[in-house]
């Protein structure tokens, strides 16, 4: 344990949750630069450099500017975004389970995307309004109907997953009425892809980011004591009720703005979370473990899915839930082995 | 993530200081008793109310007297099997989901958590995809086969070492193979649109074509489940407590959680093979019940077995009444019919514990 002092603001460094996020942050540097240099256009580390500054090999500039580089920031920043969003949830809910896929928030902003793609028939850009009002709308709606005299966390789960189910079954819907090619079109945009991914989509989740995820570093700090009852948190001098609707919302906002921009990915909010927790062994969330393993396990998925299945275009959904689940369950095979051998 | 939050306030009725009076037991009796007899209207105005107007008195007397008449037919051959369909899935996912919420300690499980509901549909993805099969009837053994090899893995994986399963665990194994098999089911469906075509209309949740040989194949896994939940109320009210306390009060913890993801398997997974993931109902009616009967496993599992039934048919019978020409599919109608009630319960009260 580690600690540090400086004036006003004091850190607690834990050694291990350090070494975990330097790792997962080297892990997203190379997956990083393997993306940006492998392909049908092979560059160099120096070449991709180059042509950042406006200095590369002809023909460069389209691939890296236009194609690899707003793919691999938005899955940093998506990543990032879900993970965090996750994070928060599962500590206000105190439930592993409560991600933002499971409270509606998904689903909220899927109908909206759905109605756009089956309905009005819209194009990428529409698309990503359509997700995002949805989502936004699913979360004051559910706001609305949780609030009572402060934000529960578990009130809020339940009443989520409520709302959830009703708004999944509007999709459900949806897609049995809509003719195949909608619903195949709809289906993939369900599954959560990186698939030509451009600036438009990048600008709007990195602006989010940058304002939301230091909201939640800051506010995030409180939550491990948040996780030790309402009680206990306001002798300890945190405003609980105040704290946990800031956190909720930043987490809302968040997941919103991922969504808008690739789709509902599966279970990144729900096992990225776990496996930084997992890994870190904190007592409370750790957010920055957190986002840096939602940006590497996205960032990978979809280097996955552009080399493993190329050709095939298959969205980055399909990858985060096979390798976060695979991953999820190496990890508990691994503590079960452990724990043989220790008893 | 704590989900000892949920343990340290679960405590059954029959805790020291604070016994059940006589009068709770039997306030609690006659609920039930009520409950049963809403669920035979519910049953009846299933059997009356379709698409074709039939008199309640003809419903009646063809019920009795399969006279060979056009509407005898109806009821008879249509009718009767999917009211006793949903009768039987509600069973299953109700008791289902109210076993898997005690024995993982977590209020938010359902068929949907641990595997079970993604087992089944990744097995029928194969059945489609790689062998053709495109009848409900088909379905069945595969949904079936898949739910029970989803729930092996889930329970092997979230057995902690030499002892057995902890909730938690048991949670994020549920939640690990349903990401894998939800992402082989996608992968399946998107590079092969015609299975998807047929897959959509299994996924949405029905109880609408099925035949009276789908009743008689799910009946016995159905009864088989449900005894074995209710052979087990006992045992899981005490590990409620928790492991230790659980143990102290003499509940093989082990055999325990066996026994109950047994049942859990054979209910929800014969659920899923006969109408396809329907997952509200699992998850609202466990809730329900703790709001109506109190944390008593005892009294939870019955009001499930009455209630869930309730929800399916009545949901059912609104789906076939309100869409006119088209009817809409009762896994919509559960979650239209059921979230209001189930937001408005959690609004009102706060929600019994575990």
């Amino acid at each position: 344990m580690l600690r540090t002092r400086s004036e006003r603001v004091s850190f607690r460094v834990d050694a291990r949750a350090t070494t975990v996020a330097l790792a997962l942050l080297a892990g997203v540097i190379v997956v990083g630069l393997i993306a940006m240099t492998t392909g049908d256009y092979p560059l160099s580390v120096g070449e991709v450099v180059q042509t950042l500054f406006g200095q590369g090999p002809p023909g460069a500039d389209f691939v890296v500017t236009t194609l690899r580089l707003p793919r691999l920031l938005a899955g940093i920043l998506v990543g990032a975004a879900l993970s965090v969003s996750g994070s928060i949830l599962q500590s206000v809910s105190g439930n592993a389970l409560g991600s933002p896929d499971l409270i509606g928030f998904t689903n909220g902003s899927a109908v909206g995307a759905l109605l756009v793609i089956i309905v009005f028939g819209g194009g990428a850009v529409q698309v990503s309004i359509g997700a995002l009002v949805g989502g936004i709308a699913t979360a004051l709606v559910l706001f609305v109907l949780a609030y009572r005299g402060g934000v529960h966390g578990r009130r809020l789960v339940l009443i989520g997953i409520g709302l959830s189910t009703m708004l999944l079954s509007v999709n459900s819907y949806l897609i049995t009425r809509a003719s195949l090619q909608e619903a195949v079109t709809a289906q993939s945009w369900l599954v959560g892809s990186l698939n030509g991914r451009g600036w438009e989509q990048v600008v709007p989740v990195a602006v989010a980011v940058a304002v939301l995820i230091p909201l939640a570093l800051y506010y995030g700090r409180r939550l491990s004591l948040l996780e030790l009852g309402d009680d206990k948190a306001k002798a300890l001098g945190v405003h609980a009720d105040r704290t946990r609707l800031v956190l909720v919302t930043v987490s809302v906002l968040l997941a919103a703005v991922a969504t808008a921009a690739a789709g509902p990915i599966a279970f990144l909010a729900l096992a990225a979370p776990q496996l930084a927790r997992r890994l870190t062994k904190a007592a409370g969330p750790s957010l920055v473990a957190s986002a840096l393993m939602g940006a590497f396990i996205l960032t990978l998925s979809d280097f996955a899915v552009q080399r493993v299945f190329s050709g095939t275009q298959l969205p980055v959904g399909i990858a985060t839930g096979a390798i976060g689940g695979l991953y999820l369950a190496w990890l508990l095979v691994h503590e079960w082995r452990r724990n043989r051998a220790a008893g | 993530m704590s989900l000892g939050a949920v343990r340290t306030e679960a405590a059954p009725d029959e805790t020291p200081g604070k016994a059940p009076s006589r009068r709770a037991q039997s306030v609690r009796a006659v609920g039930l008793l009520v409950a049963l007899g809403v669920l035979a209207l519910v049953f009846l105005l299933s059997l009356w109310i379709g698409s074709r107007n039939i008199a309640f008195l003809d419903t009646w007397n063809v019920l009795w007297h399969n006279d060979g008449s056009e509407e005898a037919i109806i009821i008879h051959d249509l009718r009767i099997p999917r009211a006793l369909i949903g009768l039987l899935v509600g069973i299953g996912l109700g008791v289902g989901g109210a076993l898997m919420q005690a024995v993982t300690r977590n209020p938010l499980a359902d068929p949907g958590i641990l595997g079970v509901t993604m087992g089944a549909s990744a097995s029928v993805v194969v059945a489609i995809a790689f062998l053709g099969i495109t009848s409900v009837l088909g379905y069945v053994w595969f949904a079936f086969a898949g739910a029970a090899i989803a729930s092996v893995v889930v329970y092997l994986l979230g057995s902690a070492g030499a002892s057995s399963a902890t909730p938690e665990r048991l949670v994020l194994a549920g939640a690990a193979i349903t990401a894998v098999l939800f992402a082989f089911n996608q992968a399946v469906l998107l590079l092969d649109p015609t299975a998807f075509n047929e897959f959509r209309f299994w996924e949405i949740g029905s109880i609408a074509g099925r035949k009276m040989d789908v009743v008689v194949r799910i009946a016995p896994f159905i009864g088989a489940g449900l005894l074995l939940a209710l052979s087990q109320a006992r045992p899981l009210n005490a590990l409620a407590l928790g492991d230790q306390a659980g143990r102290a009060l003499g509940a093989k913890i082990g055999t325990t959680r066996l026994l109950t993801a047994v049942a859990i398997t054979l209910l929800c997974g014969a659920a899923t093979a006969a109408a396809g993931p329907i997952t509200f109902v699992g998850l609202a009616v466990p809730h329900v019940a703790r709001l109506i009967a109190g944390p008593d496993q005892r009294w939870v599992l019955p009001y499930s077995t009455v209630l869930a039934p309730v929800l399916m048919l009545g949901a059912d019978v609104i789906g076939r009444k309100i869409g006119g020409a088209e009817e809409f599919e009762v896994g919509i109608m559960t979650a239209f019919v059921g979230a209001p009630v189930f937001i408005w319960l959690c609004r009102r009260r706060k929600s019994a514990r575990l």
